[in-house]
């Protein structure tokens, strides 16, 4: 076992230095902290974007203001990416999710600004308003995806076919609901879920969550190192961890940082300093927005997903049935059940995905969703999950769905047709796709 | 028919395995027709034939992979229903598949506990359980290999074998099915195998071997059983019948003398 141990930016042994001088620079570093390459080459790709738009749009795009809307703006089809690595490492697919978000909307928009006021009769603003509707969409969610997935696991209609057939089944069916009327307002409550100067923590809280984060990715890398310690399983050397720790922790609060360098806009903050009774002073009230209550929920999601894939005995399942379907058969795991399993968590984070598309709106439309599911499945796939099944990370996902809606949102900034923004994504998607199998033949 | 089998070649006592009269087809071609074969403790029984003689499909209805049409199974003497991977694990039959069966993109202690996963009292995954108890059986099966972080794809031929042998062998299996477990090795894994099959048979477990290689199944096995298209052509000691004489019952479908005779033995012309 070689000695990793050392503080020494090259290992102290002859034999680790004599394999160490066969690498480059690079090759050391990425050795020394395990950095999975392909993720370095995305977080790369999306800096070059970000600086490129920033330049091109004469310094627009890198404003907290437009970073923090990016981060609202991604967390939607980030929730439904980290569903789609399972059902594309299961070797299926869901070409339904924009559709089913799209249903799932309108039942939670019309369960809160309808039903439940107009037949249960309730009054508006009781909290009960928001949890139900909120709760009914994700048991709606879960259905759905029960309903989909037993026809995939149990009747064996390819998935391809029966999420396509679902893309137009809960498209119509939200039409169908309100004959094409756009419901709302939605509750206040409800609306938290899409961000806005009162769907943010704020600044105090933020920097609690940072903090919490830091400590929590300490707790993590010294846990790792002290469980490798203790099966004698090689360590990374001391720097590396800590150039780690520090980088990601650098990170975090980082974006807490820029989430807190964007104040609320002045009409609002003169609304709250009305309502509450603070007289404004001379340079203004300065209030920030902190991290929106969407990004936080994509966050908590991502953990739980990444929970879920690494830790847990159903997710060790979804990847070896995505390696190899017949081995999974043979070694006694239930494929069907965990096949359905993974339609229904698709479902539960489509209604998720719903809620914070539909609050962002404060309304329920039927397009709502309409084509989101390519762009679940591109970030999913630029994101490294492979088509061919078995591999894929939450992470690497959600990364693909930042860097889709980075591309999406610059566009934008920059004034680009809608065609023309719609020829560069897809261009985008084959490229990235091309990379990634260059990539996977040489390693 | 020849089902009664001759008290003077067939060990006493009760069979560990019995299968009587297995029939399965698929579509119309009857890959497995009236089956008959049995397995009794510290025992080695060869299944021999042609490819496509129907000794996959037998074995792997033992397995549970394939549902039979017709036919019981009984383990230790009580009729056991087979109807999934899991039931048969259950009776403690472990298989080694001829593809070996191995999920490429996990690790080896992924592979030798894919379905039956070490636990935490926090119901996670016990990975680092699982890795330390796979570096014990691995160690005792192929005492090299290192490569416990890499998904076994990357592993050379022996290295899976290995792994699919010692998932077959972790579980404490009282009947192991060999199917062509030698395929991809070279010959000192092939004679570690050999060692293996030794030293779980005097453990007191019944393996069924399947393989084309006629010199390994004399070496190991106590009985060979040949089918042919299907059906069995005879049963026989290794001690009581000669390689040339196997031989003919694979190609000709020929039941020597010292065998006892299936449904699929060359009626001689009256």
């Amino acid at each position: 076992m070689t000695d990793t141990t050392s503080n020494q930016p090259v290992g102290s042994t002859a034999a680790d230095r004599a394999r160490a001088s066969e690498l480059s620079a690079v090759g050391r570093f990425l050795k020394a902290t395990e950095l999975d390459t392909r993720m370095l080459g995305m977080v790369g790709a999306l800096l070059v974007i970000w600086v490129g738009i920033h330049i091109l749009s004469g310094g627009l795009f890198l404003t907290p203001r437009n970073l923090w809307n990016l981060s609202v703006q991604t967390s939607s089809v980030a929730i439904m990416a980290t569903g789609m690595v399972l059902v594309i490492v299961m070797r299926n697919i869901d070409l339904s999710v924009g559709s089913v978000e799209g249903v799932i909307g309108m039942i939670m928009g019309v369960a809160q600004a309808e039903f439940l006021i107009r037949v249960v009769g309730f009054q508006l603003g009781n909290p009960w308003l928001w949890i139900i509707a909120l709760a009914a969409g994700v048991a709606l969610g879960l259905l759905i995806g029960a309903f989909q997935g037993f026809i995939i696991a149990y009747m064996e209609v390819p998935a391809f076919i029966v999420t396509l057939g679902g893309l137009l089944v809960w498209r119509g069916m939200a039409w169908l609901i309100t004959s094409g009327r756009t419901v709302a307002p939605l509750d206040t409550t409800f609306q938290l879920m899409g961000g806005g100067p009162r769907g943010s923590i704020g600044a105090t809280a933020s920097w609690i969550v940072g903090v919490v984060a830091c400590v929590a990715v300490a707790f993590l890398l010294l846990n790792g190192r002290s469980q490798r310690k203790r099966f004698h399983f090689p360590l990374r050397p001391v720097w590396a961890e800590t150039l780690l720790g520090v980088v990601a922790c650098a990170a975090i609060l980082g974006a807490v940082w820029i989430a807190n360098s964007y104040p609320w806009p002045i009409g609002i903050v003169r609304q709250y300093a009305q309502q509450n009774g603070i007289t404004v002073p001379e340079g203004g009230l300065y209030i920030a927005h902190g991290i929106a209550i969407p990004v936080l929920m994509a966050v908590a999601v991502g953990i739980i997903m990444t929970f879920i894939t690494k830790r847990t005995r159903f997710g060790r399942y979804v990847f070896a049935i995505g390696g190899n379907p017949e081995a999974a058969e043979l070694a006694g795991i239930n494929t069907r059940w965990v096949t359905m399993k993974v339609f229904m968590i698709m479902g539960v984070l489509a209604a998720v995905s719903a809620a914070i598309s539909s609050a962002r709106l404060n309304a329920s439309t039927n397009a709502l969703g309409t084509l989101d599911e390519l762009l679940v499945i591109a970030a999913a796939v630029i994101g490294g999950t492979s088509l061919a099944g078995g591999s894929g990370t939450v992470m690497g996902a959600m990364l693909g769905a930042l860097l889709m809606q980075s591309l999406q949102s610059g566009m934008v900034l920059l004034g680009i047709d809608s065609p023309l923004q719609s020829i560069v994504v897809g261009a985008v998607l084959v490229v990235a796709v091309w990379l990634d199998t260059v990539y996977r033949k040489r390693v | 028919m020849a089902d009664k089998i001759a008290p003077a070649t067939a060990p006493m006592g009760t069979p560990l395995i019995d299968m009587r009269n297995i029939s399965i087809a698929f579509g119309g071609i009857r890959a497995v027709d009236d089956a008959s074969i049995d397995l009794f403790p510290g025992e080695v029984v060869a299944l021999l034939g042609h490819n496509g003689a129907g000794k996959s499909t037998l074995i792997k209805i033992l397995s549970g992979a394939y549902k039979r049409d017709a036919g019981q199974i009984f383990v230790n003497g009580e009729e056991a229903s087979i109807s999934n991977p899991r039931d048969a694990k259950k009776y403690g039959i472990e298989t080694i598949y001829q593809t070996l069966a191995l999920a490429d993109n996990v690790d080896a202690a992924a592979n030798l506990f894919l379905g039956r996963e070490l636990m935490t009292g926090w119901g996670t995954l016990d990975d680092v359980a699982m890795e330390a108890e796979a570096r014990k059986v691995m160690g005792r099966l192929n005492p090299r290999f290192q490569r416990f972080k890499e998904p076994v794809i990357k592993l050379s031929g022996g290295q899976r074998q290995s792994v699919a042998i010692a998932r077959a062998i972790l579980f404490n299996a009282r009947i192991l099915i060999m199917d062509e477990p030698t395929a991809a090795l070279g010959p000192q894994e092939t004679a570690q195998v050999g060692e293996l099959v030794k030293q779980l048979k005097s453990d007191g477990i019944g393996i069924f071997l399947i393989s084309h290689d006629i010199h390994d199944v004399f070496e190991l096995a106590d009985r060979v059983c040949v089918m042919k298209n299907g059906q069995v052509v005879g049963t026989a000691r290794t001690t009581d019948v000669t390689q040339d004489e196997v031989l003919g019952m694979i190609i000709l479908g020929k039941c020597p003398p010292g065998a006892i005779p299936g449904p699929g033995a060359l009626k001689i012309a009256a």
